[in-house]
């Protein structure tokens, strides 16, 4: 074994503080939501994208149309093209089947962890750069899928006077607040919370949509404008 | 929503998404993205999770859709601890203390 894998073993680990409660929690509001465990076990095996899978299972309650759930919970995952499009520098050399897998498992924690070690590591060899990112993976991967089990099953016995539907928009209010770090990340939630408000007379959910493009170009422009000043 | 229409979108979704990791490793490789591409990435995040938050937490449904001080109260106080803390854990403890504390309280 490479001494990069057990690095990254090492280094994955911590971050299952965060992936366990926020998997489990999946897993209890899927099923609380009506999902089958077949079902929510699939959303964290094949999407493997915690904000995106909220959104989808939050928009399936609200029977949206399929389109709309896809297309809503899709644009969460854009930001992963970047970090597709970012690594490309470290791993694009590595085999087609390696690097079918790494982009399978390429989320927030594999992504940040691995940019950050690779711009340190700069002597590591590409086999050295794939076995770091196998060894984050390897704790990181099963903790999630895990988890979602753990919450699916227990979820299944909360009581309702828990009143858990409240958990579902807590969990987006805590994971957008360490997003609102800029100007321009404030600029974009706010068109993304009004322009959602004033355009839900239109149907299909399509002013959430319109408001998260309307959000994405107002926080690009007030970046570039923040950033030329600067 | 149909048990197909449900196994459908977790399909769908779970393709594209995986392409969204795969295109530029995968596929394109080392070429450089256009910047205002970049740039509209960055807010992928936040443009679309404030959206759906908010008519959630302004109507909802468990209160037949009239807003509820209780639930806006307690998201103020994660939204707070999220931005201070930077920690998406810490600011949902937060909120779901003040909630089940505030709802004991009252009952």
């Amino acid at each position: 074994m490479r001494p990069p894998f057990r690095t990254g073993v090492a280094e994955g680990l911590p971050f299952l503080v965060v992936m366990v409660p926020f998997g489990m929690l999946f897993g209890v509001l899927g099923v609380e939501a009506g999902l089958p465990l077949a079902q929510v076990m699939a959303f964290s095996v094949l999407v493997i994208a915690g904000a995106s899978q909220f959104a989808a299972v939050q928009l399936i309650v609200d029977l949206a149309p399929a389109a709309v759930v896809v297309l809503s919970a899709l644009t969460v995952n854009l930001r992963m093209v970047m970090y597709s499009a970012s690594i490309v520098p470290h791993l694009g050399a590595a085999p087609l089947w390696q690097r079918a897998i790494i982009s399978y498992l390429l989320v927030d924690q594999t992504y940040a962890l691995a940019q950050a070690k690779y711009e340190e590591e700069t002597r590591w060899s590409i086999a050295d750069k794939v076995a770091y990112f196998a060894g984050i993976a390897l704790p990181v991967f099963p903790a999630w899928v895990g988890s979602t089990l753990a919450g699916a099953l227990v979820g299944a016995r909360i009581p309702d006077s828990w009143q858990l539907d409240f958990a579902l928009p807590l969990a987006f209010v805590a994971l957008v607040a360490p997003m609102l770090k800029s100007r321009a990340h404030l600029a974009a939630a706010f068109v993304s919370v009004t322009g959602t408000l004033l355009m839900w007379w239109m149907p299909y959910n399509l002013g959430l949509i319109a408001a998260a493009l309307a959000g994405m170009v107002v926080g690009a422009e007030v970046a570039r404008r923040t950033e030329d000043a600067a | 929503m149909s048990d197909a229409t449900v196994w459908t979108i977790i399909a769908v979704l779970g393709a594209l998404t995986y392409m969204t990791r795969f295109v530029f490793l995968g596929l394109i490789g080392d070429r450089p993205m256009p910047p205002w591409l970049l740039r509209h990435l960055r807010f992928t995040g936040v443009a679309v999770l404030p959206g759906l938050v908010a008519p959630i937490l302004l109507w909802p449904e468990a209160t037949g859709g009239t807003p509820d001080p209780l639930r806006l109260l307690a998201a103020g106080v994660a939204l707070s601890v999220g931005i201070w803390r930077k920690d998406v854990i810490q600011a949902m403890l937060a909120g779901g203390l003040v909630f089940a504390a505030l709802t004991w309280a009252l009952a």
